[in-house]
């Protein structure tokens, strides 16, 4: 069965990096006399001061025609772990088994020199990527037209847009056949038209090679991946076949950015909570299609008329999907006695499966003026009856 | 058809003689690269320069110039070299810069990698055969001015200049021999790149670059002690046709540098994935 047979395996790999640069260069002295003289009193399974597990424990198997999608925040040990898998660094403990010819699309145009024409540095980049001249020779006029840079194929790439560059760079580099392929974020560039290539490419690589895909959109990893792994701290949080699971997980995780205040100090967001089943709550969780329920509490030390109230539903990529108004229901807030307590209903959220965050905007009607704007003042999740790959799933009827 | 198993974890436990074989097989494996890499160096060099070709030999033709102004108007009083001065002293400062630069091509192509080190698994080895290429076609020039010196100064050709190919080859495995082992510190501090350096200024006066080895006397000890000294010497007298005195010791520093050269392959390849950890955010 060679279509089902283990292309990577991954057995309690782990690494360390050190915080510190002079600590750290040092200890690669030390590194390079363990190594070239042998390892007598090292234990490798303890850190050194200074020192934290980038990447710990991780042990996995893919197998040709799987894709794993891995997901975690910054700094969580992805970049490290497919350097590792790339034979870039060393690990620390364990071992990593690959059969095949392995690419990794994590720099475009390696080797590339800026003086140098395009067609001059389709070899310098073809070559660092392991092919040899006869196989540049048969496929420069493909990676020419793929690029869709004929006329200025012969001009120096210094001169090139950075989208251009990374044409040049990923047309070459869609010419391996690898067995194992090592996706790093390369793909978020560059104009749309061109990305669709890229994507198209990499379907077809997909059914052929092991796949390990690292990228921040879930909308990527939900529609490419079979299967994916969550890190945090190094570690794996969550890995599972159910795609939807793990980055499911990786929501929960995330961590908004602080409040944002934006206002002139006459009135206070002093409360704010979701209702659930009648009771206040700080995080909740609707279906897809349910009510929403919102209530906040303004607080302002001289009384307010003719106040109106917006409030928007940010993403995790921090875009405004979408607004309520209270406007468009002619509801005018007033602070008496310092204070007013506003409920909402948000009637059928169809948004798409994520973590949502709230922004509330207060404006004073009769001065059209903003008395406030503050971001991240709640977060809710959307479960999904159905996945869906846009923003909005609309009701409908069908007959 | 069967799939290449590569294997990676701690490595400590490898054989040298494996080590080294890999090592010598991406070498061979990696000749379109090097040369690649070599012909994109050497024609930036060139298409970003006015004089072009001229730097190969201006800081050697600058040093000579000193020297030969030095003695010309017997500032200092030199010994006699059996050549015209000038020829002595061009010679010595030429074959001295290519030493130099045998000595620091493996740091310098290394560190000039850097950026595709951290991103992408390429045979390394290419960077120090690309190194070679480049000194051979950088010396070229070099060597093609030192014998137009030749004849315009009546010294001529020789017999034994027909040695001169492989004895400057020969500088070329010496330099790199000693960068392999340079490479992995300096790629780490830049402290060893300017201790080398400075290091290299001062060995030039202990070896007969600019002046013949004295009769007697501390300097005489020190350059007999050199390995610089037979390396320079005997190339230079091949060239001259002249007694080659230290014929000993010259084959002497070979026999130790040749399996310095395979331990420096496999020194630099243990260090690779080391420096890529310390130096890659």
């Amino acid at each position: 069965m060679e279509e089902n047979e283990v292309l990577v395996k991954v057995e309690n790999l782990s690494k360390k990096f050190c915080i510190d640069l002079k600590t750290s260069l040092w200890y690669g002295v030390k590194d390079l006399c363990y190594n070239v003289f042998g390892n007598k009193n090292e234990n490798s399974e303890e850190l050194r001061p200074k020192e934290f597990w980038a990447v710990k424990d991780i042990s996995f198997e893919l197998r040709r025609g799987e894709c794993l999608g891995l997901i975690g925040h910054n700094g969580a040990g992805k970049s490290t772990l497919l350097k590792i898998l790339n034979g870039l660094i060393n690990p620390d403990e364990g071992k990593v088994t690959i059969k095949g010819r392995v690419c990794a699309l994590i720099e475009l145009g390696a080797g590339f020199n800026p003086i140098l024409t395009g067609r001059e540095n389709i070899y310098n980049n073809g070559a660092v990527l392991g092919f040899s001249k006869n196989e540049i020779d048969s496929k420069v006029e493909e990676i020419i037209d793929f690029a869709e840079i004929r006329e200025f194929i012969d001009m120096p790439v210094q001169n090139y847009s950075s989208g251009m560059k990374v044409r040049l760079g990923f047309a070459v580099a869609a010419q391996m056949e690898p067995d194992v392929l090592i996706i790093d974020e390369v793909l978020a560039v560059g104009d749309l038209g061109f990305r669709v290539k890229c994507m198209n490419r990499i379907t077809d690589l997909l059914s052929s090679s092991a796949v390990i895909f690292v990228s921040h959109s879930m909308a990527q990893v939900t529609t490419v991946s079979n299967e994916a792994m969550l890190l945090e701290h190094g570690r794996i949080d969550s890995y599972s076949k159910n795609v939807g699971d793990v980055v499911e997980k990786y929501f929960f995780k995330f961590q908004t950015s602080d409040e944002q205040l934006i206002g002139d100090g006459s009135i206070k967001l002093t409360e704010f909570s979701f209702i659930e089943n009648s009771k206040k709550v700080v995080e909740t969780y609707i279906r897809n299609g349910e009510d929403l329920k919102i209530e906040f509490e303004i607080k302002a030390d001289e009384d307010v008329e003719n106040l109106k109230f917006r409030i928007g539903f940010f993403n995790i990529e921090y875009k405004l999907l979408a607004e309520v108004d209270s406007d468009t229901v002619n509801f005018i807030g007033k602070v008496v006695d310092g204070k007013l307590i506003v409920s909402v209903v948000i009637k059928g959220l169809y948004l798409r499966y994520g973590k949502y965050s709230i922004h509330l905007h207060v404006i004073n009607l009769d001065t059209n003026k903003k008395l406030l704007r503050q971001s991240n003042i709640g977060h809710f999740i959307v479960k999904p009856t159905i996945s869906i790959g846009a923003d909005f799933l609309l009701p409908s009827e069908w007959s | 058809m069967e799939l290449k198993t590569t294997v990676y974890q701690k490595t400590n436990n490898k054989k040298i003689g494996k080590l080294l074989l890999e090592s010598l097989s991406d070498m061979y494996s990696s000749r379109f690269l090097a040369k690649q890499l070599a012909v994109r160096d050497i024609k930036a060099q060139y298409r970003q320069s006015f004089l072009g070709i001229l730097w190969a030999f201006i800081t050697p033709l600058s040093t000579a110039l000193v020297w030969i102004i030095l003695s010309k108007s017997g500032t200092v009083q030199l010994t006699d070299t059996g050549v015209p001065y000038p020829v002595f002293v061009f010679s010595g400062t030429l074959l001295w810069s290519i030493i130099i630069e045998s000595i620091n091509a493996p740091m310098v192509n290394t560190n000039g990698a850097r950026g595709i080190l951290s991103k992408i698994n390429f045979p390394k080895e290419a960077l120090i055969l690309s190194g070679v290429y480049k000194l051979i076609s950088n010396s070229f020039v070099k060597i093609i001015v030192l014998l137009v010196f030749l004849i315009v100064y009546g010294v001529g050709f020789h017999a034994s200049a027909l040695f001169f190919p492989l004895a400057f080859l020969g500088i070329i495995f010496f330099g790199t021999t000693l960068g392999l082992f340079i490479t992995p510190l300096g790629m780490l501090y830049n402290d060893v790149g300017k201790i080398i350096s400075m290091g290299l200024s001062f060995l030039m006066y202990a070896t007969p670059v600019v002046y013949a080895i004295p009769k007697t006397g501390l300097l005489k000890t020190l350059m007999e002690m050199n390995p610089l000294t037979p390396l320079l010497l005997t190339t230079r007298n091949l060239l001259f046709g002249q007694n080659l005195d230290y014929l000993t010791y010259y084959f002497g520093v070979f026999t130790v540098c040749i399996p310095l050269f395979f331990l420096g392959l496999v020194f630099y390849r243990i260090s690779i994935p080391i420096i890529v950890e310390r130096m890659s955010a």
